[in-house]
């Protein structure tokens, strides 16, 4: 198998265009995704490849896109729906929790919803609060869909193709400002699918154990190199899905080390921390040597000023910082 | 150059203390061997004597504050020294548990035996005031670990994985709670688990009073006690008019001044001499070890007022009754006044709890573990009785019960040893050999 470093951006559309090669069921849906060539461009060229039956300008109304996709997913197609933000996804709150996700329930199973939203998270570019925060962590609250998070460009192109090929609905978040990010994926397999619901250990070590996810692995790793220059070995568990959490290697992992810290861009109350600390303590109490810490974004509106949203944002040395509370 | 005193470790069990008061003010000139504060132990309350002379610079914990074993808790200098360097209050001294007590402990005393430190199968609850990870508490657990004897290096004192494995308990003797020769302690039975009796009822009927730290200890004790300690009794009827006539001689014949002795006294040095010919009821249990003391100690118990305290009497069979009677009557002064001193505590191999004074006919003790057995002293009274000849009269007749710990004694010893006994309470003179 040939492997080629490429970024995520590059990843995501080349695993749209194998699936949309491979199923003519597939087709393309969202603001700008079209003539434009996607808010993010991962979708140029599509317009002239597959048509304009197949990749949809829709109106600025998110309601519609994921309304729309849902119909088409239980009437037998398999939408790629893409919601510029997450941050107006809950525009579309009733559509995605309540159909997307509810469909196959409510109708005991006579329709399906085989469909992804495509969508966008994260802040740090100054576009202020309305914009800005992390939240996929609400879509992971409901049961009925998946929440998939790839940090790297191997994993957002086999997880977008599993995503696409399986017949439950999967909101899919990228990371805005981490399109560019490159990492060896391979080019010539049109089957390279990734397990959807599986943590990935992203770097071994043995004094504590960071979960985190996305944006976060990007934090964590930078952290961890840090930590390496004191000899402090940490070993980073990259979630990759949100749901179906995967929290088996984090447990195998806290069993080694007898402390974790969870770092993530959502907001404190209630986030990915929350979760992962209170299974922590349900299934590996007796091996934490210190309290569970958590890493997150600061409990207020993100801040438009440059410097105080960093601020008000997780970073390397705050993970550092924390590492360090454990020890 | 400013020093520090530090929280001494009064007691092998000693994890920390409460400071009550302090005696030494800020500014107080001190020598070596001034008493500068008084703590309050889960045992009792204990003067701390000064290690060093100068003035007092500065009082690192304030009263009312439960300072660990170790922690520096005051600094000395020359006058005007300017009291830098302060460490912080209630620091857990991780080194405390390597290096000698800095106040004479009782570890000092040769009548120390060696039981005081006892390793206590853990049961999954910490000691009050002992924080530990989960971690540190299991592997506490799984090698029978006492976690309020581990000095705690983490956040607070918390005694994390490190504290554990680094820790070897002294004079440990081998007691494995595993190999007991008895059922293992029924692990669900955690010998101070809180009650849980639904909300804690509030309003003006009632008054809420906050469990002292001897009710607590008493408490843990005697639920740990009356759980795993597999009890039997026996009572026999003592003619103690013999005791009583003697008692009145002995005391008719006192100098000016000197302590009186009491039938309790008494009591005390038939039981010691008693345990002479019964070695296997002057020994603790330690599950697949029976510790037999050579040595006498008689526990007594004093009642306070909001609790009960063991002094003891050292070397019972040994010690003449005058000197025994002033002994104790000092004992128990200070217990009262709950200013006992740590060797007036420890060390006990056998106890007596006696209620006569209180016109208690009988009851039965709850043995203090390790201890084989404890006495339980009803009151001398005249009643009527059949005497020898096979006439009524009248006599004077107290009634003794042995509480015994059945895996290490059984019936027909503990029958022969009240046997034995009531041959000295009635033939007192012995008492005097």
């Amino acid at each position: 198998m040939t492997e080629k470093i490429i970024t995520i951006r590059e990843a995501l559309s080349s695993a749209l265009r194998e699936e949309m090669l491979r199923d003519e069921r597939v087709f393309i849906m969202g603001e700008e995704v079209g003539v434009w060539g996607g808010t993010y461009a991962v979708t140029r060229g599509f317009l002239d490849e597959f048509g304009a039956r197949r990749v949809r300008d829709t109106p600025i109304s998110e309601m519609v896109i994921a309304g729309a996709a849902v119909g088409a997913a239980m009437a037998g197609l398999r939408p790629v729906a893409e919601i510029m933000t997450i941050n107006f996804a809950f525009v579309a709150m009733d559509a995605i929790v309540n159909h997307m996700a509810k469909v196959r329930y409510m109708f005991n199973g006579q329709f399906t919803v085989p469909m992804v939203i495509r969508t966008t998270t994260g802040g740090g570019k100054q576009l202020a609060a309305t914009h800005s925060h992390a939240p996929e962590v609400i879509f992971a609250h409901f049961p009925g869909m998946y929440v998939a998070v790839p940090g790297t460009a191997y994993d957002a192109k086999g997880m977008l193709k599993a995503a696409i090929r399986d017949d439950n609905p999967v909101l899919f978040v990228e990371h805005s400002t981490m399109l560019q990010r490159r990492s060896p994926v391979p080019v010539d397999d049109p089957d390279f699918l990734l397990p959807i619901g599986k943590s990935d250990i992203k770097r071994t070590g043995k004094d504590v154990t960071i979960v985190t996810y996305q944006k976060g692995l990007e934090w964590s790793t930078q952290a961890a190199e840090m930590l390496a220059q004191e000899g402090i070995e940490a070993e980073i568990i990259d979630l990759r899905w949100l749901r179906p959490l995967d929290l088996e290697p984090v447990f195998e992992s806290v069993k080694k080390t007898n402390r974790a810290v969870i770092v993530e861009e959502s907001l404190p109350m209630f986030n990915v921390g929350a979760e992962v600390a209170a299974q922590l303590q349900e299934q590996v109490f007796d091996y934490l040597d210190a309290p569970v810490k958590r890493v997150s974004a600061m409990d207020q509106p993100l801040p438009y000023a440059a410097n105080i949203e960093l601020m008000a944002l997780p970073d390397a040395q705050k993970v550092v910082k924390a590492v360090k509370e454990v020890l | 150059m400013a020093e520090t005193i530090q929280m001494p470790k009064l007691g092998f069990d000693m994890a920390e203390g409460t400071l009550v008061r302090w005696v030494k003010k800020v500014g107080d000139p001190i020598n070596k061997g001034d008493v500068i504060a008084e703590i309050e132990t889960d045992k009792a309350t204990i003067e701390i004597e000064t290690t060093a002379s100068g003035t007092i610079l500065k009082h690192l914990v304030n009263e009312g504050d439960v300072v660990p074993v170790g922690a520096d808790i005051a600094l000395v200098g020359e006058p005007g020294e300017a009291a830098e360097g302060a460490a912080p209050a209630a620091r857990p001294a991780p080194e405390a548990a390597s290096e000698p007590a800095p106040v004479e402990a009782p570890a000092a005393t040769p009548a120390q035996p060696a039981v005081a430190v006892q390793v206590k199968a853990g049961d999954g609850r910490l000691p009050s005031g002992v924080k530990a990870s989960p971690l540190a508490r299991r592997i506490a657990r799984d090698k029978g670990l006492d976690l309020s004897q581990i000095p705690g290096s983490g956040p607070g004192g918390r005694i994390v994985r490190r504290d554990v494995e680094s820790f070897t308990p002294m004079q440990a003797p081998p007691a494995p709670p595993k190999a007991a020769p008895v059922p293992a302690a029924p692990p669900a039975a955690g010998p101070v688990a809180p009650p849980s009796f639904g909300p804690l009822p509030a309003g003006p009927d009632v008054e809420a009073v906050p469990t002292s730290k001897l009710r607590a200890r008493i408490g843990r004790r005697m639920v740990e006690a009356k759980q795993q300690v597999p009890h039997f009794y026996v009572t026999t009827e003592m003619d103690v008019e013999a005791l009583l006539n003697l008692r009145q001689q002995l005391n008719a014949s006192l100098e000016e001044g000197a302590a009186k002795i009491s039938v309790n006294d008494m009591i005390v040095k038939a039981t010691a001499l008693t345990l002479r010919k019964f070695p296997n009821l002057n020994s603790h249990f330690y599950g697949d070890q029976i510790v037999r003391h050579k040595r006498i100690h008689i526990g007594i118990a004093v009642a306070l007022e909001d609790g009960l305290i063991n002094v003891v009497a050292r070397d019972a069979d040994r010690t003449a009754l005058g000197t025994m009677a002033a002994q104790n009557k000092d004992m128990v002064a200070r217990a009262r006044e709950g200013k006992v001193k740590p060797e007036d505590i420890e060390g006990a191999t056998f106890t007596i709890s006696n209620l006569g004074p209180y016109e208690v006919d009988q009851f039965i003790a709850i043995i203090n573990p390790p201890e084989a057995g404890i006495l339980a002293i009803g009151a001398a009274k005249q009643v009527p009785v059949v005497r020898p000849d096979g006439t009524i009269g009248v006599g004077w007749r107290m009634k003794v019960t042995i509480s015994v710990d059945h895996r290490i004694s059984d019936g027909a010893e503990a029958a022969r040893f009240l046997q034995e006994m009531k041959k000295l309470i009635e033939n007192p003179m012995s008492l005097l050999i």
